[in-house]
C-alpha cells in the first residue's frame, strides 16, 4: 500500500499525499471549507456580524441618531475602556480559569491614579505605572492561590471582587470622587484626541497590504519546503474585503468626528496580544494547558507559571482599562468599574469566539466582542431606557452568549473538533 | 540530549537494571528486579494486576525513585530524579491515556514543551519536521493542521509515539498502546513498534494482551508480585507464560483451557 502512494505520486507534496482528504483549492475550495467549518460549529465571525447587523437594525428604527457617524466615534471612544478589560480577560478563560474581579480591578486603578495624579501629585505616566502595577500584583495573587491552594479562581476572584471594592472606596475617602483635570493630555486622550484623516486611511489598508505581503512570503516558504499553501487569490481576496470594509468605516466615521487615538492604541493592544498568543511558545503553552493541564505538565510545560502570567496579564489589562475609564469619565469615582463592567467584559470576550471552557479563542475576540457590547449598551442609553431595564437586556444578552458558545462546543464534539 | 547523542549500534545494552526495589511503606511494590533492554529490541513487560509493571514504567520515567538498586544507562550509572531528567537521557513514555491537547493541531501536539523558536514560532521548519517523522513511520495522519479531536484512536496513539520520537530518545515505552484499539488499529501499532524497532531504538512495551505480546515481542520479561519471575521468548508455549504469570499451571486460565480442549475432544 505504502509502495504504491510513492509510486503513483512521486513528486506530491508533504501535506498532500494522503489522497483520503479532501483538497480544497482556491476560492471556491475557500469558500466550501467556510461553509464545513461553520456547519460543525466553527462559528468564527459570524455570531458578532450577525448581531451587529441585528443590533443596528433595531436600533437605527428606534432612534437614527443610533448610526451617525459622531455617535459611532463616542461608541469607539467607550469601547477602548471595557475591550481592554475583555482583552485581559481572554487570557484567563483560555485557561478554562475566570476572573470575575476585573471590574473591581478597574475601579481600583482608576482610583489610584486619580489619587496618586490629582491628590499627590505624581506625574501622569508615574500613576499609571502605579495602577498596572497594583493589577500585576492582584494577579500574581489569584495565581498563587491557585497554585498554592488549588483554590478554585471562581472563589478567589469574588472574594477580590469585595476586596478591591473596599479597597478603592477606602483610598478614595470620603468624598467618594475626584475630578482629573480637563485640560490634561490624559483626559483630553479619552475625550477629544482624534487620529489625522491621512492617518486613519493608511492604518485602514496596512492589513490588507500586510496580509497580501506574508501570504505571498508564507507562500514561497512553503513551496521551497514542499508544503501547499493556501492559493494567492484567497488571500487577495481576503485583503480587499478586509480593506474595502476597513476604508468605508473610516469614511464613515470622518464625516463625523473620526477615529479616536483611545481605539487605536486598544486595537494596537490587541494586535499585540494576538501575535504572544499565536506565535510564541507561552502562547501555545496557554492553549495547551486551556485544553489539557496533565498533557501539559507530562510534555514539560510548566502548567503553575503559564497560570500565574495569564492572572498577571488578565489583571494587569483590567488596570490598564480602569485607567483609560478614568480619563474617559475624566474622574475617579467609587461608581467606576461597579455595576455591569465586569460582565460586559466577560460577554464581549465570549460574544467575540473565546470560549468559557477553556483552550479556544483569540485576542480579537475582544475586540469584536466589545463592538457588540458597546453598541447595545450605547443603543439602550439613545433610548434613554432606566439602569433597571438595561442590567436585564445586558444580562440577557450574557446568557445568549454563553448559550452560543455552548452549543456551538457540543457541534464541534460531535463533528470531532476540539 | 545533554547525553548521549552519539548513534548506538544495534544490539548494543542501553538499559539495564540490576536489583531495583521500590517500597511504599510497608509495601514491597519491586523487590529485585533486572531488566535489560538493548537496541533494536522490544522487550514486552507482562504481569498481572499488581505485579508492579506500573511501577516500574514510573520508575524509568522519572516519577518514582527507586528504593535500592542501580540503573544503568549506555553502561553509566544514573540516577532518574525526574521525568526532565529521563527525557533527557533519551528514555521516551507513550502514557495510557496519551496525554495530548485535543484543540491543538498535530503538528502543536508532536512539539509541545520543545518548540522551536520560542519566540517566533518556526510553524513551517515544525510542519516540516512532523511530516517527516509521520512518514518514517508510515503513519496515515490525513491533516496535521486538524485538531487532534478529529483524529480516530489510531491516528491518535500513532501521534503519541511519533511525539515520543520527536527528541530521538534511545528507549520508548509504551503502557497499554493497543487497550483502547479496534482490531485494524491495534495492528497499525504493532507495525508502527515494529518500525520504531527497526530505527534501531530500544522498546519497552506494556501489555495485557498476549496475542499482542507474542506479535512483535523479542523477549517477554514476566514480573510476578513485584518480582522476576522468568524471560521467555515469543516460541515458548502460552501455557508455559500463563503459568508464569499467575504463579502455577493448577489456576482458572489453565483449567479452563483444559476444560475447552476436554470439550472439543468429546
Amino acid at each position: 500500500m505504502d509502495q504504491a502512494n510513492k509510486t503513483s505520486a512521486p513528486a506530491a507534496q508533504l501535506d498532500r499525499a494522503d489522497t483520503r482528504v479532501r483538497h480544497d483549492e482556491g476560492i471556491g475550495g475557500w469558500l466550501r471549507s467556510f461553509y464545513d467549518r461553520v456547519r460543525s460549529g466553527d462559528l468564527g465571525m459570524i455570531p458578532v456580524i450577525v448581531g451587529l447587523l441585528l443590533i443596528s437594525a433595531v436600533f437605527s428604527t428606534l432612534n437614527p441618531v443610533f448610526l451617525a457617524p459622531n455617535n459611532l466615534t463616542n461608541m469607539l471612544f467607550d469601547a477602548a475602556a471595557v475591550g481592554l478589560i475583555a482583552l485581559g480577560i481572554v487570557f484567563v478563560l483560555l485557561l478554562g480559569e475566570i476572573d470575575l474581579s476585573i471590574g473591581s480591578m478597574s475601579g481600583l486603578a482608576s482610583a489610584l491614579l486619580g489619587v496618586m495624579w490629582v491628590q499627590f501629585g505624581y506625574p501622569v505616566p508615574v500613576a499609571i505605572a502605579g495602577a498596572i502595577a497594583a493589577g500585576a500584583i492582584m494577579g500574581l495573587i489569584y495565581g498563587f492561590l491557585r497554585n498554592r491552594f488549588e483554590m478554585p479562581s471562581f472563589v478567589a476572584t469574588l472574594a477580590g471582587l469585595l476586596a478591591l471594592l473596599g479597597m478603592q472606596l477606602y483610598i478614595l475617602g470620603p468624598t467618594g470622587s475626584i475630578n482629573l483635570p480637563f485640560t490634561s493630555g490624559m483626559v483630553r486622550f479619552g475625550q477629544i484626541y482624534i487620529m489625522p484623516m491621512w492617518f486613519s486611511y493608511a492604518l485602514a489598508v496596512l492589513p490588507g497590504l500586510l496580509m497580501i505581503w506574508t501570504g505571498h512570503r508564507t507562500r514561497q516558504q512553503r513551496a521551497a519546503a514542499n508544503l501547499s499553501s493556501t492559493s494567492m487569490s484567497v488571500v487577495i481576496l481576503k485583503a480587499v474585503l478586509l480593506s474595502a470594509a476597513l476604508l468605508f468605516a473610516v469614511w464613515y466615521l470622518g464625516k463625523g468626528r473620526g477615529v479616536p487615538w483611545m481605539f487605536g492604541v486598544f486595537v494596537a493592544f490587541v494586535v499585540v496580544m494576538d501575535y504572544a498568543l499565536r506565535r510564541t511558545k507561552w502562547g501555545r503553552s496557554l492553549f495547551a494547558v486551556g485544553g489539557n493541564a496533565e498533557a501539559a505538565r507530562r510534555s514539560g510545560i510548566n502548567v503553575k507559571r503559564v497560570r500565574l502570567t495569564a492572572f498577571v496579564v488578565c489583571s494587569s489589562f483590567a488596570a490598564l482599562g480602569g485607567v483609560f475609564a478614568a480619563s474617559r469619565l475624566a474622574s475617579s469615582s467609587q461608581q467606576a468599574g461597579t455595576g455591569d463592567v465586569n460582565l460586559n467584559a466577560i460577554a464581549a470576550a465570549v460574544i467575540g469566539g473565546t470560549s468559557l471552557f477553556g483552550g479556544r479563542g483569540s485576542a480579537w475576540s475582544a475586540l469584536l466582542g466589545v463592538l457588540v457590547i458597546q453598541a447595545i449598551s450605547n443603543g439602550l442609553t439613545l433610548l434613554n431606557l432606566s439602569s433597571s431595564l438595561r442590567y436585564m437586556i445586558t444580562g440577557a444578552v450574557l446568557a445568549i452568549a454563553v448559550i452560543v458558545d455552548s452549543l456551538a462546543r457540543r457541534s464541534r464534539a460531535s463533528h470531532g473538533r476540539a | 540530549m545533554a547525553e548521549g547523542q552519539r548513534k548506538t549500534v544495534k544490539g548494543e545494552l542501553l538499559l539495564s537494571l540490576r536489583n531495583v526495589s521500590k517500597q511504599f511503606g510497608a509495601v514491597t511494590a519491586l523487590s529485585d528486579i533486572e531488566l535489560d533492554v538493548h537496541a533494536g529490541e522490544v522487550v514486552a513487560l507482562v504481569g498481572d494486576n499488581g505485579a508492579g509493571k506500573s511501577t516500574l514504567v514510573k520508575i524509568l520515567a522519572g516519577v518514582h525513585q527507586p528504593t535500592s538498586g542501580t540503573i544503568e544507562f549506555l553502561g553509566q550509572k544514573v540516577t532518574l530524579s525526574d521525568p526532565g531528567k529521563a527525557l533527557e537521557m533519551g528514555i521516551a513514555t507513550v502514557f495510557q491515556d496519551l496525554a495530548l491537547c485535543e484543540n491543538l493541531d498535530v503538528v502543536a501536539n508532536l512539539f509541545l514543551g520543545h518548540e522551536l523558536n520560542p519566540w517566533r514560532l518556526d510553524e513551517l521548519q515544525m510542519e516540516v519536521r512532523a511530516w517527516t517523522l509521520l512518514q518514517e513511520l508510515a503513519a496515515r495522519i490525513p491533516s496535521v493542521r486538524e485538531p487532534i479531536a478529529s483524529l480516530s484512536g489510531g491516528q491518535r496513539q500513532t501521534v503519541a509515539i511519533a511525539r515520543s520520537l520527536l527528541l530521538d530518545p534511545k528507549i520508548i515505552m509504551l503502557d497499554e498502546p493497543t487497550a483502547a484499539l479496534g482490531v485494524a488499529q491495534t495492528a497499525e501499532v504493532l507495525n508502527l513498534i515494529e518500525r520504531v524497532r527497526d530505527r534501531g531504538h530500544g522498546v519497552i512495551l506494556i501489555s495485557h494482551n498476549m496475542e499482542d505480546v507474542r506479535a512483535v515481542a523479542d523477549r517477554i520479561v514476566v514480573l510476578r508480585l513485584g518480582r522476576n519471575n522468568g524471560v521467555f521468548t515469543p516460541a515458548d508455549s502460552h501455557e508455559d507464560l500463563i503459568a508464569a504469570i499467575t504463579g502455577a499451571s493448577d489456576n482458572s486460565v489453565s483449567r479452563r483451557a483444559a476444560r475447552k480442549m476436554e470439550s472439543l475432544g468429546e
